[in-house]
């Protein structure tokens, strides 16, 4: 009996590691910067280059950073759930323009319509580097004690705006 | 005709050596050395099986540049990983770091080694052992086989 048990029961420990390592995204790499200080920045801001704003400026409350491009198709997709969000009025929506043209960009907002309080302008990337931005949009919830509270990878969509930002934001507004 | 042919199938081989041409300049030949162990050893998260020396991508060329401006700084290359380790996570190393969370992933093949060892071992201790046989059966198959042995 044991000579058929224990390959049988290799065989089902393989089958269910590789049936868990099928739905893992690799694409998503878990950011280390999870519950860290968010990296500080003090960047023009695209409606107004003359004026900055920085990560000072928003201490003590709860904020969003998305961060988006005029070239970035994903961003289009969810660009509507970004301006769902903004439209609840719960948090400050900033924007981070990641390495895009000032010109592009503007009219992309033109066109698509602004959900963001402000953008501000990463020309060269570095600031999204920082951030560990390595594919966009990303979007980044940060605490009242400036602590970056949650990371997501890729278009926001309905769903996991209703299922993961939307309580995250709940319990830090509470 | 036979060196075209000769230049154009060497040609393939230059080809991917080439994916990544930035002219940086470098203080010293170790500084250089430096950037290309690291550009090797860390991976470029947009196409992830490629490292940062011969991915294409827009990060990847921010990396290096990153990576450039680190070393020229005078910081170690150690530093620099670290930099890209507090940003992109372990993922970022194609060598991770022997810490808590990695012992099973250095240690699991030695260990896996020691379990098959063993196991081996008790087999051929098992089947290396001496066969019981009952006695006068033994003498009767001794009787049995001498007296069917052709007389020579």
């Amino acid at each position: 009996m044991i000579r058929f048990a224990l390959p049988l029961g290799i065989f089902v420990l393989m089958v269910g590691l590789l049936g868990y390592g099928l739905r893992l995204d690799p694409k998503k790499v878990p950011s280390p910067l999870i519950e860290k200080p968010a990296p500080a920045f003090s960047l023009a801001m695209l409606d107004d280059p003359a004026r900055q704003l920085s990560t000072e400026d928003m201490k003590g409350q709860v904020w969003i950073l998305n961060v988006w491009a005029s070239w970035c198709i994903s961003c289009r997709a969810e660009h509507e759930v970004i301006t769902k969000l903004a439209n609840r009025n719960l948090v400050t929506v900033v924007g981070l323009n990641y390495k895009d043209e000032s010109d592009d960009a503007t009219r992309w907002l033109q066109q698509f319509g602004n959900p963001y309080a402000t953008s501000v302008i990463d020309r060269d990337g570095r600031v999204g580097i920082d951030w560990g931005v390595y594919g966009v949009p990303e979007t980044f919830i940060i605490g009242a004690d400036g602590l970056i509270k949650y990371k997501h990878i890729g278009p926001v969509t309905h769903e996991s705006l209703e299922q993961k930002i939307m309580p995250i934001l709940r319990e830090l507004l509470s | 005709m036979k060196t075209l042919i000769f230049l154009l199938v060497g040609g393939l081989w230059l080809a991917p050596a080439q994916a990544a041409i930035e002219a940086y300049q470098f203080d010293s030949p170790q500084m250089e050395a430096d950037y290309n162990k690291l550009v090797a050893e860390l991976r470029c998260l947009v196409c992830q099986n490629q490292n940062l020396a011969e991915s294409d991508a827009d990060l990847a060329q921010d990396l290096r540049r990153e990576t450039y401006e680190m070393l020229q700084q005078g910081k170690t290359p150690q530093q620099v990983s670290e930099f890209m380790v507090a940003r992109y996570g372990d993922f970022v190393l194609y060598r991770p770091q022997f810490k808590s969370s990695t012992y099973l992933l250095w240690l699991g093949p030695f260990l896996l080694l020691v379990v098959v060892l063993v196991i081996v071992g008790r087999r051929l201790r098992a089947s290396a052992k001496p066969v019981e046989v009952d006695a006068d059966a033994l003498a009767d198959a001794k009787q049995l086989l001498e007296k069917d042995t052709p007389e020579k």
